[in-house]
């Protein structure tokens, strides 16, 4: 299915939720509308659906103006939130109340086969509130897929799930959105979900639609520092630079030569990853001196608060490292690993290094 | 401060016969007189149980708390001097910020001076000391939150401090100073703090030592280091680092080492104890090859996924998925590629019945 919103926008008593905006979803991949909370995710995705009608503009499905249509008359899954089942239900007729609608196939055989992929076969007797929070989730995730729906719509489906569980359940869903054949938009707050749901990401700031694109290239390449501050978790580091000859000159009076092209403004800013600052240095890197604020241990990586001669600074490592508070250390940049945006916000360069897509 | 030495079980039904009767199975544990612990595991796990039960709000359906040596299994949290810190806050909203702080003393009938001293230097560590004379009812959430963890802190005699998700309320923007900040006030004031938690970033980064439990056994006490590098339960493999560790069969044959249904040559610096029955090795260390190495195993790439900061590639080896990551300059192969896993190496762990063997 192809859905297009043309020159859309919301207003709630006045008050701008949507500014003006295109967009047309890949279809039958994901698109993930990314975010922070009042950025107008959920309100984009209710016009999508039909709940909400928006204040201007045309809604197309598959080249059919369905502007104003509402939600029963199209065909559309949606998965919320909260765990939304049917409570004096069972689990397996729960799973079942799409397919007895439409009246198709082997009610039996397909409860069995979904239930089969969510790891929920042994709960089909049982009633949701019986189940844990993650078990009820993947319920309203079965049924959302049993409707086998040209175009399926997730707002936030994992956010009020345990860590560990919210990991396993994006793999999962990752790799049914691949097989499957649904038109699937997909709201969130992480960019760290957006890029492991991969496809086309749009990321969305109070009420502006910034950026849309293969998800990789808008993380690799943000148009604006807008975007990379988005699409960064942690967040991105900023230096304020002045543009000199050779490169930049940052606060510190620190001399920095980076390639950049021949017009740009006077005053830029240096947008630095947190990957991209190493404790081992290299030839060509600028070190950055600093004291420890705190060491955020995930397990797979730790993120380094550091207080530096630039402001304060994040660095991200590999594997767990161990500091003392206030202890010193020196972090190390190739600055051809920094991003360089315009006074504007408007991206300048992007790394060479980082910007190769798998 | 106190030593606090558990030999305890708990059962919420009478006459437990199996595993699954018991919140806590059987355990002895000692928490060092000013060491800050985490309790981390999923829901379920029995964290909260074993909170309650060393604050005096559940007693333990067989076994003893010992304070220092003494018998307190019997006492009531007031007569065990713990001071608690709850997921929301809790305080009193028609006072101001520093009678706040000061109630718990002023209940115990410290004088004047003293309390006025000791609230002066909780709210200086926490950085409230401007908004002593506030209302405490005009404060944002996390302000409130404060307070409570503020109050937690400010008796200096208590036998020890525990905190039940105390960060949940906290913008995640926010959190990382909180943790800070609980991590600075431990090493100034040195006090037992036992810290209960689903989320790995936050036991990782405060703990000095964290109990990882799941369906209610304690499976690892150890340093964010030892539970990465050392998983002693194939569950702390799994459950720290994102992805984590990846499991295979492994088995001697008369062939050779048999590791999924594949026989391996292995590397002579690898010494394979002889009752491992399953092998772990962390997506950070694995390697991955274009060909045939010596204890390399055969796989075929499932799915690429650029996750912006490395690359997660996941393999299947016979069935189960393998997940290795990648910088994201080194080589990557492509998907459907066949491809070569280094699953032997010093970082690999071997298990035997779930347990590391060593």
């Amino acid at each position: 299915m192809e859905l297009t919103l043309e020159n859309v926008s919301k207003a709630v008593y006045g008050q701008p939720y949507l500014y003006p905006f295109d967009l047309t979803l890949e279809p039958q991949q994901v698109t993930v509308l990314l975010g922070a909370t009042q950025a107008g995710k959920t309100t984009m995705m209710r016009i999508m659906a039909g709940l909400d009608k928006p204040s201007a503009g045309r809604v197309w499905v598959d080249g059919v103006d369905v502007t104003g249509r509402p939600v029963r008359q199209r065909n559309i899954a949606m998965v919320y939130q909260q765990f939304i089942n049917y409570p004096s239900m069972t689990v397996f007729d729960n799973i079942a109340s799409p397919l007895k609608l439409a009246r198709k196939g082997n009610v039996k055989e397909q409860v069995q086969a979904l239930a089969e992929k969510l790891h929920i076969e042994a709960f089909l007797e049982r009633l949701p509130s019986e189940l844990s929070g993650g078990q009820q989730q993947r319920v309203a995730l079965a049924r959302a897929l049993a409707k086998n729906a040209p175009l399926m719509l997730l707002d936030e489906p994992l956010v009020n799930l345990d860590y560990k569980l919210r990991e396993d359940l994006r793999a999962e869903l990752s790799l049914l959105f691949a097989t499957g054949n649904s038109t699937v938009v997909y709201a969130t707050t992480e960019p760290s979900e957006a890029l492991l749901l991969g496809g086309h990401t749009a990321v969305l700031d109070k009420g502006e639609l910034l950026q849309y694109g293969p998800t990789a290239d808008v993380f690799h390449r943000p148009a604006s520092l807008k975007v990379a501050k988005a699409f960064s978790d942690p967040p991105i580091n900023l230096v304020q630079a002045q543009r000199t000859p050779t490169g930049v000159r940052l606060a510190n009076s620190q001399e920095v030569s980076i390639t950049l092209p021949a017009q740009s403004d006077q005053a830029l800013t240096l947008g630095i990853r947190a990957n991209a600052l190493r404790l081992v240095g290299r030839a060509a890197d600028i070190a950055i001196d600093g004291q420890v604020e705190l060491a955020e241990i995930s397990g797979s990586d730790t993120f380094v608060h550091v207080d530096t001669v630039l402001g304060p600074m994040i660095a991200q490592l590999t594997g767990v490292h161990d500091f003392e508070l206030g202890a010193n250390v020196q972090l190390h940049l190739d600055p051809s690993h920094a991003y360089v945006f315009e006074a504007s916000g408007a991206l300048l360069v992007a790394p060479e290094l980082l910007r190769e897509v798998a | 401060m106190a030593e606090i030495k558990l030999d305890l079980a708990h059962a919420y039904k009478p006459n437990p016969q199996r595993d699954e009767d018991y919140a806590l199975l059987p355990l002895e544990m000692t928490f060092r007189d000013g060491g800050a612990y985490a309790l981390l595991g999923p829901s379920g796990c029995g964290k909260t149980t074993m909170l309650n039960i060393i604050s005096g709000l559940l007693q333990p359906s067989q076994g003893t708390v010992c304070f220092d040596g003494q018998d307190v299994t019997a006492r009531s949290p007031q007569q065990r001097n713990i001071a608690q810190v709850f997921q929301f806050p809790v305080i009193y909203d028609t006072m101001t910020v520093a009678q706040n702080l000061g109630f718990p003393l002023k209940n115990r009938k410290v004088p004047k001076e003293q309390i006025a001293k000791r609230v002066g230097e909780i709210a200086e560590m926490l950085e409230m000391s401007h908004q002593l004379d506030m209302r405490a009812a005009g404060l944002s959430a996390d302000q409130k939150q404060k307070i409570s963890l503020g109050r937690g802190l400010v008796r200096p005699d208590v036998s020890a401090v525990l905190f039940d998700e105390p960060l949940t309320v906290i913008d995640p923007h926010l959190k990382w100073q909180l943790r800070r900040k609980l991590k600075q006030i431990h090493h100034e004031l040195k006090l037992t703090l036992i810290y209960v938690t689903h989320d790995q970033v936050e036991a990782l980064t405060f703990a000095d030592e964290v109990v990882v439990m799941t369906r209610g056994r304690a499976v690892q006490v150890g340093t964010a280091e030892d539970l990465f590098e050392r998983p002693a339960h194939t569950f702390v493999g799994h459950f720290i680092g994102s992805p984590g560790m990846s499991f295979l069969p492994i088995q001697a044959s008369a062939s050779g080492m048999k590791i999924a249904d594949q026989v391996v040559t292995v590397p002579q610096q690898v010494s394979v104890p002889a009752q491992a029955t399953t092998l772990g090795i962390r997506p950070e260390y694995l390697r991955i090859f274009p060909n045939d190495q010596a204890g390399c195993l055969a796989a075929t790439v499932q799915l690429i996924q650029d996750v912006g900061t490395y690359i997660l590639v996941t393999c299947a080896v016979d069935q189960t998925p393998v997940r290795v990551r990648l910088s994201p300059q080194s080589w990557r192969p492509d998907m459907g590629e066949n491809v070569y896993l280094q699953v032997l190496d010093a970082h690999t762990c071997f298990y035997c019945e779930e347990e590391l063997v060593v």
